[in-house]
């Protein structure tokens, strides 16, 4: 499982966690989230968001 | 539909294409003004840049009118690619390094009678605040060399912090209580800015702190943005001080007060009232078009490089200025941000013409607005009792 980050304030989608209260259920993988999905703090767009090494 | 009833995308011309560089040209008007000066010997023409911004653009927003025009989706993707546009931002940066070390000298090398200092003194605070919103733009997007000129346009008038609080502190908090860089019904501007200014800088230190922590290190290592952009504030300063005397930083330091107060006074008018509701969870609600004060006036859109088009930037927040788009019914300002600032400065003018727009936006349920906590409750059971 990866994580991603938002390039505009820093928000982490955990793909273990997801975003279930939008419906996007824990274990999505970042390619499987819907491309108009943004970032739930900023509205950043998925485009946006770089994945975080570690 | 047939492909013939759609515009094609190659016959599409943004209208304001070759606008886009008055930009950084307005930067140089404080020089306009010292010339004209040198020549006329009218102290007035000190005062041009200030002139320029409270009466000759409120007057061309007025004349000129409103622009609704949106790029079609097809062009979206190659007017954002198309580098003229990111060129014409960037030559804003060093035109106003050397608008801001031209003025610092002018200043210290001649005697001036002290409203002719004033007048100095808010020309260059003029650049410095129209400087804030270029950072603001460039602080937006994603690529390390844009981050560093906003960093950079943001040093001559030590507004460094607005780089980290705006992105990542007044984009997650804003239209919201707890926002310092929201305004609230009922808060004139002169309430609004020392709240805005000390709740911005504590935020703005906040983040970085947090942010420095997760990765193990400490809020005074050298990668904090705030502190970047301190310390270049701190090496211009200190050039100006060793080339032209301590009278110098201090006139440099007065004009981007008066620069960040000009921020501060549009921050005031972006989001005047507005709420996002809280759901079920305790959390806000997204984000959405009606959170925000638009404005498609020509003339402060062309020199805001979009700003204008708020309601876009906070729905695609990294979306470059030439694709903002306006929205049908979303909440709009009489005028242009250059006429609707001169209104914030008179609160019982702006509580004249703004506070029905709110009450009317909200059709009268007053408890979905961004209230001043004190007059909350009496201003709900006014409008509640008004519209019932």
């Amino acid at each position: 499982m990866k994580k991603w980050r938002c390039l505009v304030c820093d928000y982490i989608y955990d793909e273990a966690k997801g975003w279930p209260d939008e419906g996007i259920a824990p274990g999505t993988l970042w390619a499987d989230v819907p491309s108009g999905w943004s970032c739930p703090d900023c509205g950043a767009s998925k485009g946006d968001f770089e994945l975080i090494d570690d | 539909m047939t492909s013939a009833t759609l515009p094609s995308p190659t016959s599409w011309t943004d209208s304001k294409r070759y606008l886009w560089p008055l930009g950084a040209l307005v930067l140089l008007l404080p020089i306009v003004g010292t010339i004209g000066y040198e020549q006329t010997g009218w102290v007035a023409m000190l005062w041009f840049a200030f002139f320029i911004l409270y009466g000759v653009i409120p007057l061309a927003d007025y004349l000129i009118g409103e622009d609704k025009a949106n790029p079609p989706d097809a062009v979206m993707e190659s007017l954002a690619a198309d580098r003229y546009y990111r060129y014409a931002l960037f030559a804003s940066v060093p035109v106003y390094l050397g608008m801001w070390f031209y003025m610092a000298w002018f200043g210290a090398t001649h005697a001036l009678p002290w409203y002719g200092w004033l007048g100095l003194t808010l020309s260059l605070g003029v650049g410095c605040g129209l400087a804030i919103n270029i950072a603001h733009e460039l602080g937006h997007q994603t690529s390390p060399f844009e981050r560093f000129l906003a960093k950079l346009a943001l040093a001559p008038g030590f507004y460094g912090h607005f780089y980290v609080e705006h992105n990542r502190g007044h984009h997650i908090q804003v239209a919201t209580p707890e926002d310092p860089a929201s305004s609230r019904f009922g808060e004139t501007f002169y309430e609004f800015f020392p709240r805005c200014v000390a709740g911005s800088f504590k935020r703005a230190w906040t983040i970085e702190k947090k942010r420095l922590a997760r990765e193990g290190k400490s809020v005074w290592h050298w990668s904090n943005d705030n502190l970047q952009s301190w310390a270049m504030t701190a090496v211009l300063w200190t050039i100006v001080g060793v080339w032209l005397g301590w009278q110098a930083v201090l006139f440099v330091a007065i004009a981007g007060a008066y620069g960040g107060s000009l921020l501060e006074v549009i921050n005031y008018l972006e989001h005047y009232g507005l709420m996002r509701q809280k759901r079920a969870d305790g959390s806000y609600e997204r984000c959405q078009p009606h959170h925000s004060w638009n404005s498609n006036h020509i003339v402060t859109n062309v020199l805001l490089y979009h700003l204008q088009r708020h309601s876009d930037h906070h729905a695609n927040p990294t979306r470059s200025y030439q694709t903002l788009r306006h929205f049908d019914g979303v909440p709009s300002l009489p005028s242009g941000y250059a006429a609707m600032i001169v209104v914030a400065y008179i609160p019982s003018l702006w509580f004249r013409l703004m506070d029905p727009k709110v009450v009317a936006h909200h059709q009268g349920d007053m408890s979905k607005a961004n209230i001043k906590p004190e007059l909350r409750e009496a201003v709900i059971a006014k409008y509640a009792t008004a519209s019932a």
